[in-house]
């Protein structure tokens, strides 16, 4: 196969994989660190690279607003924000779901204020889990460009018609550069053919859509969009089987493990961070620790079976969260938990809360994040909420 | 459109326009003004028309699952989005290579001239091709009657309760026709459903417009208003007779006065006929007199008019 590839940053590969699925309409409004991927996409539509009408909003709730419009009359459109536009978009991410409109949007994961930050950390799309919304979350610039294109594919889906977000870590992958294959026009039409739906306004047929419902029926319709997540999965699934046959890369699914077919000890891990932890484990695999990665690609819906199939091969298993759920725990540890439960494996579990608004997690602090499991294995650990590296005293 | 061949629209009389109805099967109440303005500007747009409708009564009151009302193609959107929803309607529909079509909003005067305020900016200040109709009836209806920018001074409300202490509301209507203006949009009218002819040849003038346009027609709530049914289009034909609404249009970059009264009709017996007004005062009945006077003083100095 011939390559093509260009150093680019996390965010110009979002651009580059959004301008290969040819959106009709982008609606979008600048925050950092998401802005790069729509100066990007303006740049496209000026020189004519890109055939969309770029849409210069007022809002991120406008953005969204006004893709779901263009979606409700069989456009494919696309928005991006992060943090604090992601949470003034969340009527509308409601709506969306709701309405079935199968929009693409990229978030740059970063912290949500107070106190202000711009950098990274999972606290705004991880408080939107409810939201309806397929959540999936990468790993590098390649990934970022490649789930664009699947995202169109899954999000249009006629089994699936449910908006999709990809996130990417605010900077460490928004604002790095790496070497990023660029795939052949041709190859992604034929991969991605136009968006078709009867979910739409059309004169041939005229519709009335997002209308009120009476409790006689709002369940059976929160009964199909929860079904519709569901069948997701297997959408999933085929999307990414029939992208590693043409394109020759593959992420694995909901999930990728990493040396855990004799793990002992996992760490689970979303995002950018897996590649530090890709790292260390092996350091570790050369010392002759048993240790493995769960990747956690999907968190919308969520890889319940494969965290059930993977607890009964291990002892113990850790969940770094880049947020936390004031007053309970870390969001990603309580969905793991919650699938922990029920394949009743009796496994040391803890969560490790770290990397807020930006912070570095180190391999060093990695690296004791694995001994905390081996060790635990031997223990009935009770504590098993932790933030990690501290830098303030306490007294619990 | 120049100016001229805008002038050369034909008319829409009673005559020539359609028997056909898009707005039937709702379920306002008796002598809904709203409904009367939704029913007549889709009359003269037609069936290539997009509707989106923020939350408010007309979209409380059109699409209750399975029962819709509208015959055209037409949408709920979030209460603050419908003019950024309506662009995006317009958007998709032209990039899929649609033509010959129009996208019209109907929200409420709270959908208008508070939430709603910004995403209209952004809709005229990009000039999507949308017709903006503000239905004003003068306070938030579909929550239970509360005060919104648009509701005038003195109204009771069930958030301005006059009393002792309150005339009702204590602020004057916000001047939403000069905001949208300022923007220097192609074109902005207000009208009133009490003058149904100059209201539809209004919309047919905007629909014939490419690119954002406004109209803010006054539309008579007996439910939130406390007047009898059947007088709904009186009522609101009194209210432009005796100046507390002004018929306008803003035409590049020029106001005119299409109505100017020589002698206003009674602001005392509009207002004291409407439960809401019941309350006020000859003291507070004064005040809106005056300022009256000085809004008409300075639209007369300022506007053309005949
Ligand atoms: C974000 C948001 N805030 C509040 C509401 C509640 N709400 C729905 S309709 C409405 C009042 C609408 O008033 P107006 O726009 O004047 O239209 P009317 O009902 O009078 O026709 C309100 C407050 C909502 N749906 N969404
Ligand atoms: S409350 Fe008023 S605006 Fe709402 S449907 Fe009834 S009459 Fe119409
Ligand atoms: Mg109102």
């Amino acid at each position: 196969m011939k390559t093509n590839k260009i150093f680019i940053s996390g965010d110009e590969a979002a651009a580059h994989g959004v301008r290969l699925s040819r959106p009709h309409v982008i609606a979008a409004y600048p925050i950092t660190p998401q802005t790069i991927t729509v100066e990007r996409l303006s740049e496209m539509v000026e020189s004519g690279e890109l055939d969309a009408d770029y849409m210069h909003v007022e809002s991120e709730h406008s953005a969204l607003s006004a893709a779901m419009g263009a979606s409700s009359v069989g456009a494919r459109t696309f928005t991006a924000t992060s943090s604090q536009g992601l949470l003034y978009m969340v009527e509308a991410m409601h709506y969306a779901s709701g309405g079935r409109y199968p929009i693409v949007m990229m978030n740059a994961n970063r912290s949500v204020a107070l106190p202000w930050s711009i950098y990274g950390d999972q606290r705004d799309s991880l408080s939107q889990l409810d939201s309806g919304w397929i959540q999936v979350y990468v790993e590098d610039a390649q990934e970022a460009l490649d789930m664009m294109i699947q995202a169109y594919k899954i999000a249009e889906h006629a089994k699936v018609l449910t908006p999709m977000m990809v996130n990417l870590d605010g900077f460490i992958l928004t604002h790095t550069y790496e070497m990023v294959e660029i795939p052949d026009q041709d190859m992604v039409d034929k991969f991605l053919p136009p968006f078709e739906t009867p979910n739409k306004m059309s004169f041939e047929n005229p519709k009335n859509m997002a209308f009120s419902s009476q409790p006689d029926d709002n369940t059976e319709f929160k009964y199909q969009q929860n079904k519709a997540m569901f069948d997701a999965i297997e959408v999933i699934e085929n999307t990414e089987k029939e992208f590693g046959e043409q394109f020759g890369r593959n992420y694995h699914g909901m999930v990728e493990e990493y040396m855990c077919d004799d793990a002992e000890a996992v760490l689970v891990t979303l995002g950018s961070i897996t590649g530090t932890v890709r790292v260390v484990a092996e350091q570790l695999r050369a010392r002759g620790l048993k240790v493995g990665i769960l990747k956690i690609r999907y968190m919308r819906p969520f890889p319940e079976k494969e965290i059930m199939e993977l607890s009964h091969k291990i002892k113990a298993i850790g969940v770094i969260d880049k947020d936390i759920s004031f007053g309970y725990e870390g969001t990603v540890f309580t969905n793991v938990n919650s699938a922990l439960a029920k394949s009743n494996a009796t496994i040391f579990k803890k969560n490790f809360i770290g990397g807020l608004g930006g912070r570095d997690i180190t391999k060093a602090e990695i690296e004791k994040m694995y001994k905390d499991l081996l060790a635990g294995i031997s223990t009935n650990g009770q504590k098993t909420v932790e933030f990690f590296n501290l830098k303030v005293e306490t007294n619990d | 459109m120049t100016n001229e061949t805008i002038m050369n629209i034909p008319r829409v009389t009673p005559k020539n326009m359609t028997e056909q109805e898009f707005f039937y099967g709702h379920k306002a109440c008796a002598g809904c003004g709203g409904s009367v303005a939704v029913r007549l500007a889709l009359k003269v747009l037609g069936e290539r028309t997009y509707s989106a409708l923020p939350a408010g009564c007309m979209a409380a009151v059109g699409f209750i699952f399975p029962q819709m009302a509208f015959k055209n193609n037409s949408i709920i959107t979030t209460f603050p989005g419908v003019a950024s929803m309506a662009s995006g309607i317009a958007a998709g529909a032209k990039a899929l290579g649609q033509t010959d079509f129009k996208t019209v909003c109907f929200a409420g005067d709270g959908g208008t001239a508070d939430i709603g305020l910004q995403a209209l900016s952004g809709m005229i200040d990009r000039d999507d091709d949308v017709l903006y109709i503000c239905y004003d009836n003068e306070a938030y209806m579909n929550t239970g009657i509360q005060k919104s920018g648009l509701t005038p001074y003195g109204t009771h409300t069930t958030t301005t309760p006059a009393g002792k202490n309150l005339p009702g509301s204590k602020t004057h209507k916000k001047n939403v026709f000069e905001i949208i203006a300022a923007h220097d949009i192609k074109y902005a009218a207000t009208a009133s459903i009490g003058y149904p002819q100059d209201f539809i040849n209004k919309v047919n003038k905007a629909k014939h417009i490419k690119g954002a346009t406004f109209i803010h027609v006054y539309a008579s709530c007996p439910t939130g208003w406390g007047t009898p049914t059947n007088t709904s289009i009186e009522i609101a034909r009194e209210a432009v007779d005796c100046g507390l609404i002004f018929l306008a249009e803003y035409e590049n970059g020029d106001f005119k006065l299409n109505k100017n009264p020589k002698e206003f009709a009674s602001v005392k017996e509009y207002l004291t006929k409407q439960g809401r007004f019941k309350h006020m005062t000859d003291e507070d009945i004064e005040q809106v007199i005056g300022f009256r006077d000085m809004k008409w003083e300075r639209m007369r100095r300022n506007w053309n008019h005949k």
